[in-house]
Formats: structure tokens, sequence, C-alpha cells
């Protein structure tokens, strides 16, 4: 046997050779472009004009920059809020379909629905919804006599935030309600049989049986749930462009702002920057969420 | 403690009938086994006087209360499930403790209630620990001792034990007859093993099919089986039977398995020439007196006993001997039904003739 086989064939060295193509792929792919966005949020960089390094002064100048806290504050209302409703709203849903329909499978097909179209394709349809001048809701509320006139659905502020966060409900709602009915599917149906033999309602059953048995899911399809609505961009870009007065600017669509339209792209990639202790903060919910429950443990005597 | 009921319960799944009209009464503190093969309808039955399953047709009664429309958890009933559905999120003490919780009991009244099941069933150190932390046989006491906190009715069991091994399986089955005398609580029981069955069993109920064989004691069901299921379900190894035609011969009747092979046969009115089957359990052939000619094909000592499978006129015979015998496979021996020992069938309708 040669030496050159004998090499190869050595773990030490197979390992890591294997490994090379992955890692070179990540590191050009994420760490890259990462580094890269982090570096140029402490330069002064342009579009067309290579930075200065200038430590942080940008985050100095973010910090008092009202804009910015209204971008974080609308994050932060527009998570919160949508979270909380499409964790109800597809929790809801989940049980709906857990239970013994007609057409079940084809009712599941359709509730994915919204989850497989284009992001942008929704919102344009969402900004027909919400249109001025042709929105369809406004026009059934007048012709049935509720409205006199139409709504500006995306004109004023706290109306255009809740026009916003409906259509990102819309959106994510399927993902929570499929990951939770496929949770709920895991549930043993003699669970709820003893329960109902020992006596406990409905209710009870749910709140005893179901939630602790789902909590595990639940940990993890919420915490994706608040990463992707923290870090959206396409609806609210194509909706309002965080208009009006910047009351739906998100920190991502106002990174996006300053960096490209309009120029400043040390600036755009501190606001982006800013975002990631969040990001890490919802991450390290998630593991903890993620770490197995007591009682999913098996085996040990202690 | 109550009596139980079932006056030509029914049920049907969609439109296939799985229960046919099942009629049976137990007595208020009485152990019944419900015993079949799989597939008969045991557990729909049970799950039916549980309330987890409607009832097509019929009555159920629970003492004195027809319980049709009632509700599981007003029938006071507790059941006990094969695979335990113990709450996979709860310690041992809030799984046994969950039902007097909603029923909205005491805190001392709970505890003590779940420390006295715990002492009974042996699980005062593991109260702390959850399902997944347990061997299998400490799972189906906690189990059972969900039941017992509640001080039931009626216990109902679904096959409670075949999830254990065989040596385990023995020891609990001895426990639950021991609780079942201390408790005196009307138990149902389904299991499709007859040993089972026999040991426990105040009066055991051998369903067939969705259908009632028979019903009575163990050992009623062992001396006097109503039919050829019956016959060959209870008892292990199973009764062998050999179809033949009824002959008068010693001044006597006999059964014709071939030309030259009659076996003795009980008394009995049929005509000579009729197709009847005669029934004798491996326990009850003499082996070496004289009698019908069989060829040795396996000889399986156990120590107690010992049980020889051989051939008579071209069937498969099983007899079992509490002697050690040292034939070898090839030998040919006489096989003798013990006197008055062996049954006869109607090979047409299964019934028992004599
Ligand atoms: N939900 C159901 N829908 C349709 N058929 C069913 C349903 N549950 C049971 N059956 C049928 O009813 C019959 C009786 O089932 P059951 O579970 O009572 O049998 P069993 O006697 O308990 O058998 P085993 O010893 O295997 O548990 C079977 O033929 C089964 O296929
Ligand atoms: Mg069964």
């Amino acid at each position: 046997m040669s030496a050159a086989s004998r090499f190869f064939d050595n773990r030490n060295v197979l390992g890591p050779l294997f490994m090379l193509p992955a890692a070179a792929l990540l590191l050009f792919f994420l760490t890259y472009p990462l580094g890269l966005g982090v570096w140029l949020g402490f330069t002064d960089a342009k579009i067309g004009r290579v930075g200065e390094w200038i430590g942080i002064e940008n985050y100095e100048f973010l910090v008092t920059d009202s804009v910015f806290r209204l971008s974080v504050f609308n994050t932060f209302l527009y998570t919160l809020v949508a979270s909380v409703f499409k964790f109800v709203l597809g929790l809801w849903l989940a049980l709906l379909l857990n239970k013994h329909i007609p057409f079940k499978s084809f009712v599941r097909a359709v509730v994915l629905l919204p989850f497989i179209v284009p992001t942008v394709l929704s919102a344009i349809a969402f900004w027909w919804i919400y249109d001025a001048q042709f929105s369809i809701v406004s026009w059934v509320l007048v012709k049935m006599g509720v409205m006199d006139h139409y709504i500006n659905f995306l004109g004023e502020p706290n109306l255009a935030r809740m026009s916003t966060i409906i259509a990102n409900v819309w959106r994510g709602v399927p993902f929570v309600a499929i990951c939770l009915l496929a949770g709920l599917q895991t549930i043993p149906p003699s669970m709820y049989e003893a329960a109902s033999i020992d006596g406990a309602t409905a209710f009870q059953q749910f709140r005893y049986i179901t939630l602790p048995m789902l909590s595990p899911i639940i940990a993890v399809v919420m915490t994706f749930s608040v990463l992707f609505t923290f870090t959206d961009f396409q609806l609210i870009w194509v909706l309002t462009r965080g208009g009006p007065i910047n009351a739906t600017h998100l920190m991502a669509t106002l990174s996006f702002q300053r960096a490209i339209p309009g120029g400043a792209l040390g600036e755009g990639a501190a606001i982006a920057t800013a975002m990631i202790p969040f990001l890490l903060a919802a991450i390290l919910f998630s593991y903890f969420g993620l770490q197995r429950r007591r009682w999913q443990q098996g085996g040990s005597d202690r | 403690m109550a009596s139980v009921e079932l006056r030509q319960v029914r049920k049907s799944f969609g439109s296939t009938p799985v229960v046919h009209g099942v009629d049976v009464s137990i007595a208020d503190g009485e152990f019944v086994v419900l015993v079949g093969p799989s597939g008969c309808g045991k557990s729909t039955l049970l799950r039916m006087i549980a309330g987890l399953e409607e009832i097509t047709s019929g009555e159920i009664r629970i003492g004195d209360r027809v319980v049709n429309d009632v509700a599981p958890k007003q029938r006071d009933i507790a059941m006990v499930f094969q695979n335990y559905a113990l709450y996979p999120h709860m310690k041992v003490i809030d799984n046994m403790a969950f039902s007097m919780k909603l029923a909205g009991r005491s805190q001392e009244e709970i505890h003590a209630r779940v420390d006295k099941a715990a002492k009974i069933l042996g699980l005062t150190d593991y109260l702390d620990r959850y399902p997944r932390q347990l061997s299998g046989g400490q799972r189906q006491r906690v189990a059972m001792g969900r039941a017992i906190v509640r001080d039931p009715q009626v216990f109902l069991f679904d096959e409670p034990l075949s999830n254990l091994d065989a040596k385990l399986r023995v020891q609990m089955r001895t426990e639950i007859k021991e609780l079942h005398q201390r408790l005196k609580t009307t138990s149902v029981y389904v299991t499709h093993d007859q040993i089972e069955a026999m040991t426990m069993a105040d009066k055991i109920v051998v369903m067939n099919s969705g259908r009632v064989e028979q019903i009575g004691s163990p050992l009623d069901l062992y001396d006097q089986p109503a039919n050829l299921f019956v016959a060959g379900f209870i008892g292990s190894p199973a009764m062998n039977f050999l179809p033949g035609k009824l002959v008068t011969k010693w001044g006597g009747r006999g059964v014709q398995i071939a030309p030259d092979c009659v076996l003795p046969a009980p008394a009995n009115s049929e005509s000579d020439g009729s197709d009847v089957v005669i029934g004798v359990r491996p326990e009850h052939f003499d082996i070496g007196a004289s009698g019908v000619k069989a060829q040795v094909i396996v000889v399986e000592p156990t120590g107690a006993d010992t049980q020889v499978y051989c051939r008579i006129a071209g069937h498969s015979v099983t007899a079992v001997s509490r002697e050690r015998h040292t034939f070898r496979p090839g030998d040919t021996i006489d096989l003798n039904p013990a006197e008055g020992k062996s049954y006869l069938f109607n090979p047409a309708s299964g019934a028992r003739i004599a």
C-alpha cells in the first residue's frame, strides 16, 4: 500500500477533508457577508465610496435618532402582536383540523395556501385589499351601509400598523397551525380517554393534557415564528415602504432604506447589526425551550 | 360497588357489526374475565361499559342505573388501559391524584388516598418520578393505583399484563387477584390468555367473533365445555379433536376414527353411523395401557411432566403424562382416554352431545 493511500485512509485526514467543501461554503456565504455587514457598521461607507473606520459613531448617532427608535418600537409591537395572534389562531385552527371534519386533507391543503404563495404576491394582493380607492373591504362596508366613506388603510399610522400586522398574521398562521397539528397528532387518543374517565371536561382535557404535551412543539414553533416576524421585510416594503410618517418602519426596512436608496451603507449596516442581539436572545430562548422537558427524559434514577 | 348487567348489547362500526347481542350479568364484587381470540370484540365490549364507545343497541346497567347515555366520568368506573395511558408530563403522584384534583377534593384527602394506594401497590418510593423513569411493571402498578384511588364502583382492565414479561405477568396476576380479594370491587378483566382467565376469574365469559360462547366458572368451562370452540380454547395444551363415526362396541359406544381404530366414547343417544368429533384433553390420555395405537413424533419433557406428540390414524394428538417416558420418535405406543373424560361434539353445529 502506498503512502498516499494510507494517508487518505486515516480518519483524521479523511474527516476534515470531507468537511472542507461544506466549511468553505459556510465560511464564504454565511460568515463573510455577516462579518462584512458588522464591519460596515463601524465605517462611514457610502455607495461608491469605501468607508473609513469610525468606531461606534454610527451607533451613537442611531441612539439619538428618533426614526431608528421608532422603528425599534414598531418592530417589537409588530412582532409581539402578530406572534400572539398567530399563536392563538394557529392553535385554534390546529384543534379544528384535528377533529373529524369532512374533506379533511383538502381543508388542510387549503390552510397551507397562504404559506406557499410567494410573500410578494400575497403582499400585492393585500395592497389591493387595502388600497385607498379600490379596497374591496371598504367597498363591501359602504355597500352594506356600515360606512359612508372609504377607509385609508395604509394612510394613517395606527391603521397602517394594524393592516400590516393582519397581513403578516394571515401569512404566518398556516405554518403555526400545521406544526401544532403535527404535534396534536402525536398525543395518543388514550390520553383523552383516560382523562375523560378521570372526570376531565373538554376544557380540562385541553388545559391538563393538550397544552402541557404540546408545550415542547409550541416553544419551537413560536421561536421560529418570532424570528420570521422580527426580520420581516417584504410585506412592509410592498405595502407601505415604512410609511406613513415611518409608522410601519421595521428595523429591517429602515436598514434597507438607509443603506440602498439612501446610500448610507455604514448606517444601514449598523441598524441591521443592531438586530443581532435581539435575534440572539430569541435563539437562546429557543435553545432553552428546545431542551427536553424533564418528563421527556428517560431512564435515570436520579 | 355495583353489579353490571349487559342486555342484548350490540355494536357496529359503520355497517360492520362487531358485537352481536351479548348478555352478561356480573354480580356485585365479582371478578369476571372476558376471554377470546384477538379481534373477537372484547375491548369493544369493555369500552362500551366504560362509555368510550357508543352502544348501537341493547342496554348496559351499572348498579340499578341504565348508563347507555351516561358520560364516562359519571359512570363511576376506573379503567386500566393496555398501554397504561399514564400522563407522561405528570409525576406518579399527580397521575394518581388527577381524578381527585378534578373532582375538587381537599389536599389532605388526596394525600391520604394516594398514600394509601401507593402503600398497597408498593409505589411509595416512586411517587416523585415521571412515568418514563419507571419500569413496565411499575408503570402497570401506577395505572392500577390511578384506578384504585378513586374507589370506583367497577374496575375495568383491558389486557393490563400483556406488555410484561412472562415472570412479571405471573406475579402481577397474583397481585391483582389479591387486590381484588382485599377491595372486593366488581371487576371486568379482558384478556386473550386463557391461563390468565382460568387463574383469576370468578366467572369467565368466552367470546368468539362478537358472540358469547359460554359463561361459567373456570372449572365449569374446563369440565363442561358447551361446544367445540370453548373446549378448544380453555385448557393448555389444547384438547385433541378426532372426527369419526359413532359405533356400538364392547357393549358401549365408540367412535371409529379409522377402519381399525375405535376410541371409547361417553354414553349418548345418537344413532350409530352419525358423524361426531370426539374430544380428549392431553392430560386425560393414559399412556401404555391397552388402547389405540399411536406413532410417537416428538417427546418434550418439561421436568414436571412429559408432552408426547403423536399421530393416530393420520391425526395429530398430544398427550401429557406425569411419568417420565423414554419413547423415541417412531415408537408405537398405546393411548387410552380415561374413563368418563372424553366429550362428543356435533361436527356441523359444534355443540356438545355428551
Ligand atoms: N374504531 C373501529 N372502527 C372499525 N372497526 C373497529 C374499530 N375498533 C375495533 N374494530 C373492529 O372490531 C373488532 C373487535 O375489536 P376489539 O378491539 O374489540 O378486539 P379484541 O377482542 O379486543 O382483540 P385484541 O385481543 O386483539 O385486543 C375487530 O374486528 C376490529 O377490527
Ligand atoms: Mg383488545
